[in-house]
C-alpha cells in the first residue's frame, strides 16, 4: 500500500474450517451426504438427546493426520476433546465438541505460489470438532415469522485450520486458500468446495506501518462464501483501515460481516456479548492416542503433493510453469495427462508431453467442463489420447484432423485409428496428390496467383485454405506449403 | 430374586406381575416411590416373558419385575429425570442397561421417582412430590434415588435400577434398608442415562440382597460400543463366587471417616459390622484417607460443572417444556424461549447447581475452581491406591445419618449436600462402592456399611456383603407398612 506519507502492510491470518468427506458423521453413525431432506440424516446421539453419549470415527482422525502430516505438523501423541459451551438453536446439545489445550496437531506449513513466487504460510494448529446444524429462515417456508433448523449438518466432521498470520494481501490470501483447497483435494480428504459449504473462511486482518514489528487492532473477516468473494473483502478491509488511520483514526477491534452485495464489511449487528466458551474437557471420551505406527502407515500412503508433482513436472517432462500449473490443479488430471505421456509416442522430454500437455489444457479441459466430468469419467481416455497423439506423431494425420479425430472419439468412444480409418482421415502425404491439387488451385485462381506474384503475399494464406479444401482438409501442412511455394514461385 | 424367578415356574410372569401391581396399588399412595407406574408395560412384558417362558426360553430375569430409575431412557414411554422440563419427554430408544434387562426377561413395573436430574439426597427435589421412606413415612427415604430404594424396601418391586454421582444409589439402599451397589466407573454403560455429571455418573443395582444385585450386575455390565467410557474388559459372572466368605481378607477403617459429631447409631451400627465381619475371618486395620476432608468440595465444583453443560440441551427448542417467558425487545426470541424454558422447567437446586458450574468454568475462574478441583480429584484416588497396597477392602458408614424428616433440610442446602460425605470420595476415584444393611437405629430407622473396592472388584465387595448379610439377617425385615 502506498499513497500518503506512511507506508502500511496488511496482517492477515486465515482460520479455515474443511468438512471431511467420511461416509459417517465424527460422532454417531449417521450419513454426511450433502442434500438429504431436512431431519432425515440424524439419530438420538446427533440430535443431543437426553443420555446419548458421542463414539469417535477414527476415519476422521485419519483424514485429519493426513493433512498433519502432508503439511509436516507435530501430531501430538495424546490429544484431547473439549466442549466449547453456548447456546444456538443449530446446536442440539448446547455444546460443540471441538479441541482446545491439547489439539491433533500443531506448527506445519504450506508452500504456496503467490504473484509469481513462492511463500511458505506456517500453521499454529490443526483440530477436529463437529459441525452444527443449519438454520433456515422462514420466509420461504411455513411460517416467515419461524427460524427453522435442519440437523442434518451437526455432527460433520470438520478440520478447523489456522494459519499464522503470514499473509500480506488479499490476493495472497485467495492464492493461498486456492492451494490449500488442491491439497485437501489431493489427499482426498475433502471436497473443500466454498460454494457447497465443504470449505469455509474467516479471516484475522490488521495493518501496521511497514517495517513494524508489532500487531495492530485486529478485525475478524466473515461470510465470506467464494475465494473472490475473500480476495475482495479482505482488500477492502485492508482499505478501510488504512483509510481510518490515515485519518487519525483508531481501529475497533470487532467482527465485520462481508456484505457481497454492497462491497464493504460492515460491524455485526448482534451485540457482541464476549463469548466465553467455558472450555473443559470432554469427558465422554477418552483422550486420543495416536501411536507411531498409525503415523507412519499413513504418511506412506500420502500421495505426492501438489507443488511436489508440479516441480516435477517441470523438470521431468520439460513442461513450462503455466501448464505444470494448470495440469497439477488436480490430482486426477495430473494423473490423466501423465498416463498419456506413458502410453503416448516416447519421448520423456520434448514434444510428447508438452503435446499432450497442449491437448489436455485445450480440448479435454473443454470437454470436461462442457460435460461436467471428472477426468477418469472423460470418454476420451488417455489410451485414445495418446494413440491419437501417436498418430500425429507419426505424420497419419494432422494437428488439424486430429481436432476432428478427437470430437468422433468423445462422442463414440472409439479408437483414434478406428475412426481415422472409418472416416478416411489419413493425411495426405503423397506429393503426387498435393502437387495435382496445388495445380487445380492455382488454375483455378488465376487473378489471385498474378496478384500475389505482384507483391500480395497475404494471398499465400487463401492458397492453402483451397488447397487443404481440395483435399478434405487431409493435407500434410508442412508439404503443402512447400509444394505451394514452389509452384508460386514459378 | 431367585426365589422369584423359581416361582415364576410354580406362578406365572403375568401373575408376579399383579401381584406386584396389586401392591403398588396399596402402598403407593402413602410411599409414593413411582412418577409413573407402568400398567399396560408391565402386563405385556409379563405376557411375553410367559410366552417365552412356554417356549422353553431361560433368560436370567424372565419374568422378574423391576422399578427403573426415571433417569434411564426407556423406549416409548416417558423419561422425566424428576423434572418439569422433561415430563413429556418420551424417548426413541432404550438406555443399555435397559435394553439389557428387557433382552434377559425382565418385566418393568414403572419408573421410580427421584431428585431432579439426580441432584438431592433426599428426593423431595422430585418435580413429582416426595417419596417417603417405608421404615417412617415421616422421613426421607434419601436421594437421588429415593423412588427406587424405596420400591425394593415397600416390596413395591422385586428389585431396582438406580444411579450414583456423589452417593445416589448407597445412601438411599441404607436409609431404606436394601443392599444397593455403584460399580467402578466404566463397568456399566452410561449409554441411555441421562447424564449429570459424565465423570461421576453410574448405574447401579437396588436389591433386596446381595444376591439379586450380583445377578442385575451380571445382566447391566460389561463393555457397550456406544459408550466410550465403557471399560473394554471381561465381565465376571457376578453371582459365581458370593459364597467365599470372608477369611483373611483385610479391611481398613479409615480414621477421617469416624468424625466428631457423627451419630452415634450410626456409627456403633458401622463398628458393630466390623466386628461381626471380623468374626468371620476378616482382618480389620486402621487407614488413612488423609485427602477426604477436600472431598466433598471437589465434588461440589466438578460436578455443577459438568451438570451446567449436559444440561445446557435442555432449552425448550427440540423435545420438553417449551415456555413462552417474558418478552423483552432487548433480547429477542430466542433467548427468552430459553430462558422462559429453563425458568419454568428446572426447579431450584437443578438452578443452583448449574449456576455454581457456569461460575467455576467461566473465564477466570476455571484454573481457580475447576482445574484446581481435578487436582484434589486425583489426590483422593492416590488415597485409596496407597491404601488399597494395605486393604482388600475399605469400610465406612454409608450415611453420617439414619433418615431426616422430610422438610428438615430444604432450606439449607449445605447441610444436604453433607449426606454424602461418605459416599463421595468413591465417585470421585471411581472406585466401586457397595452399601449393605447393618442394623436399626432405636427409633427404627436403617443404617448402611458402604465396602469400597479397587478399580472392577466388585466381586469381593459383593462377597464380603453376602458374608455380612447372611450372618446377620438386617435384609430379612420388613417395613411396617
Amino acid at each position: 500500500m502506498r499513497r500518503g506519507a506512511m507506508e502500511y502492510e496488511a496482517v492477515i491470518g486465515l482460520e479455515v474450517h474443511a468438512q471431511l468427506k467420511t461416509k459417517s458423521k465424527v460422532f454417531c453413525g449417521c450419513s454426511t451426504q450433502f442434500g438429504a431432506p431436512p431431519n432425515t440424516q440424524v439419530c438420538p446421539v446427533c440430535l443431543g438427546l437426553p443420555g446419548v453419549l458421542p463414539v469417535l470415527n477414527r476415519r476422521a482422525v485419519e483424514y485429519t493426520l493426513r493433512l498433519a502430516l502432508a503439511l509436516g505438523c507435530e501430531v501430538a501423541p495424546f490429544c484431547r476433546f473439549a466442549r466449547k459451551n453456548y447456546f444456538y438453536p443449530d446446536l442440539p446439545k448446547g455444546y460443540q465438541i471441538s479441541q482446545y489445550e491439547l489439539p491433533l496437531a500443531q506448527g506445519g506449513s504450506l508452500e504456496v505460489v503467490t504473484d509469481g513466487a513462492r511463500k511458505r504460510v506456517s500453521f499454529h494448529r490443526i483440530h477436529m470438532e463437529e459441525d452444527a446444524g443449519k438454520l433456515i429462515h422462514g420466509e420461504h417456508l411455513d411460517d416467515p415469522a419461524s427460524s427453522y433448523v435442519d440437523l442434518n449438518r451437526t455432527g460433520v466432521p470438520l478440520l478447523e485450520i489456522v494459519t499464522a498470520p503470514d499473509l500480506r494481501s488479499a490476493a495472497e490470501a485467495s492464492d493461498f486458500l486456492q492451494q490449500l483447497r488442491t491439497l485437501l483435494q489431493y489427499l482426498d480428504i475433502c471436497d473443500a468446495n466454498m460454494e457447497e459449504g465443504s470449505l469455509r473462511c474467516d479471516a484475522n486482518v490488521s495493518i501496521r506501518p511497514a517495517g513494524s514489528r508489532e500487531l495492530g487492532t485486529k478485525v475478524e473477516v466473515k461470510n465470506m462464501n467464494s475465494f473472490r468473494f475473500v480476495r475482495r473483502a479482505l482488500d477492502y478491509e485492508v482499505e478501510r483501515q488504512r483509510r481510518v488511520l490515515e485519518a487519525g483514526g483508531t481501529l475497533v477491534q470487532e467482527t465485520r460481516l462481508w456484505d457481497s452485495d454492497r462491497g464493504v464489511t460492515l460491524p455485526m449487528r448482534t451485540k457482541e456479548y464476549a463469548h466465553d466458551y467455558r472450555y473443559f474437557p470432554e469427558p465422554d471420551l477418552v483422550p486420543l492416542v495416536v501411536d507411531r505406527e498409525w503415523q507412519e502407515r499413513i504418511r506412506a500412503e500420502l500421495p505426492e503433493l501438489p507443488l511436489a508433482k508440479h516441480d516435477r513436472f517441470v523438470s521431468s517432462y520439460g513442461l513450462p510453469d503455466y501448464d505444470a500449473g494448470v495440469l497439477t490443479a488436480s490430482r486426477a488430471l495430473a494423473d490423466y495427462f501423465e498416463e498419456t505421456v506413458r502410453l503416448g509416442p516416447d519421448r520423456r522430454r520434448g514434444a510428447a508431453p508438452k503435446a499432450a500437455s497442449n491437448w489436455v489444457m485445450g480440448e479435454v479441459l473443454r470437454l470436461l467442463n462442457e460435460r461436467k466430468l471428472e477426468p477418469p469419467e472423460c470418454p476420451v481416455t488417455p489410451a485414445h489420447l495418446a494413440g491419437m497423439l501417436k498418430l500425429v506423431d507419426e505424420g497419419v494425420i494432422s494437428g488439424k484432423i486430429a481436432k476432428a479425430v478427437f470430437e468422433e472419439m468423445a462422442d463414440s468412444g472409439q479408437m483414434p485409428e478406428e475412426v481415422v480409418r472409418a472416416k478416411g482421415l489419413t493425411q495426405v502425404t503423397d506429393v503426387a496428390a498435393i502437387e495435382s491439387a496445388v495445380e487445380r488451385v492455382l488454375a483455378e485462381n488465376a487473378d489471385q496467383v498474378a496478384a500475389y506474384r505482384a507483391g500480395k503475399d497475404k494471398l499465400f494464406g487463401f492458397f492453402m485454405g483451397q488447397t487443404m479444401k481440395v483435399t478434405g482438409g487431409k493435407a500434410n501442412p508442412a508439404a503443402v506449403q512447400e509444394i505451394l511455394r514452389k509452384k508460386l514461385a514459378g | 430374586e431367585l426365589r422369584e424367578k423359581l416361582k415364576a415356574r410354580e406362578v406365572s410372569a403375568r401373575e408376579a406381575a399383579e401381584a406386584y401391581l396389586a401392591r403398588i396399588a396399596e402402598v403407593e399412595p402413602r410411599v409414593h416411590a413411582y412418577i409413573a407406574v407402568l400398567e399396560e408395560e408391565a402386563r405385556r412384558g409379563a405376557e411375553e416373558a410367559d410366552a417365552r417362558m412356554a417356549r422353553g426360553e431361560d433368560a436370567p430375569l424372565l419374568g422378574v419385575p423391576l422399578a427403573i430409575k426415571d433417569l434411564l431412557c426407556m423406549r416409548g414411554v416417558a423419561t422425566t429425570c424428576g423434572s418439569r422440563i422433561l415430563e413429556n419427554f418420551r424417548a426413541p430408544y432404550d438406555a443399555t442397561a435397559v435394553a439389557r434387562l428387557r433382552e434377559a426377561g425382565a418385566v418393568f413395573l414403572g419408573k421410580a421417582n427421584m431428585d431432579e436430574f439426580a441432584m438431592g439426597s433426599s428426593t423431595e427435589r422430585s418435580a413429582f412430590g416426595p417419596t417417603h421412606n417405608p421404615w417412617d413415612l415421616a422421613t426421607i427415604p434419601g436421594g437421588s434415588s429415593g423412588g427406587s430404594a424405596a420400591a425394593v424396601a415397600a416390596e413395591e418391586c422385586a428389585g431396582a435400577l438406580g444411579s450414583d454421582t456423589g452417593g445416589s444409589i448407597r445412601q438411599p439402599a441404607a436409609l431404606c434398608n436394601v443392599v444397593g451397589l455403584k460399580p467402578t466407573y466404566g463397568r456399566v454403560s452410561r449409554y441411555g442415562l441421562v447424564a449429570f455429571a459424565s465423570s461421576l455418573d453410574q448405574i447401579g443395582p437396588m436389591t433386596k440382597d446381595v444376591y439379586d444385585c450380583a445377578l442385575l450386575m451380571n445382566v447391566i455390565g460389561g463393555h457397550d460400543p456406544r459408550d466410550s467410557t465403557s471399560a473394554d474388559i471381561p465381565l465376571p459372572d457376578f453371582t459365581g463366587h458370593l459364597e467365599g466368605g470372608v477369611r483373611g481378607l483385610r479391611l481398613g477403617v479409615p480414621k477421617e471417616y469416624f468424625i466428631e459429631g457423627m451419630d452415634p447409631e450410626a456409627e456403633g451400627g458401622v463398628r458393630g459390622a466390623i466386628g461381626k465381619l471380623a468374626e468371620l475371618g476378616a482382618e480389620a486395620e486402621e487407614v488413612s484417607l488423609p485427602h477426604s476432608e477436600y472431598a466433598l468440595a471437589a465434588y461440589y465444583v466438578l460436578a455443577p460443572s459438568e451438570a451446567s453443560s449436559n444440561l445446557a440441551r435442555y432449552d425448550g427448542a427440540r423435545y420438553g417444556l417449551r415456555a413462552r417467558g417474558r418478552p423483552s425487545a432487548a433480547e429477542g426470541p430466542l433467548v427468552t424461549m430459553y430462558k422462559g424454558s429453563r425458568e419454568a422447567g428446572f426447579g431450584e437446586e437443578v438452578k443452583r447447581r448449574i449456576m455454581l458450574g457456569t461460575y467455576a468454568l467461566s473465564s477466570g475462574y476455571y484454573d481457580a475452581y475447576y482445574l484446581k478441583a481435578l487436582k484434589v480429584r486425583t489426590l483422593v484416588l492416590r488415597d485409596f491406591q496407597r491404601a488399597f497396597e494395605r486393604v482388600d477392602l475399605i469400610v465406612t458408614p454409608t450415611s453420617p445419618t439414619p433418615a431426616f424428616r422430610l422438610g428438615e433440610r430444604l432450606e439449607d442446602p449445605l447441610s444436604m449436600y453433607l449426606s454424602d460425605i461418605f459416599t463421595i470420595p468413591c465417585n470421585l476415584a471411581g472406585i466401586p462402592g457397595l452399601s449393605v444393611p447393618c442394623g436399626f437405629t432405636r427409633a427404627g430407622l436403617p443404617t448402611g456399611l458402604q465396602l469400597l473396592g479397587r478399580p472392577f472388584d466388585e466381586e469381593t465387595l459383593l462377597r464380603a456383603a453376602y458374608a455380612y448379610e447372611g450372618a446377620t439377617g438386617h435384609s430379612r425385615r420388613r417395613p411396617p407398612l
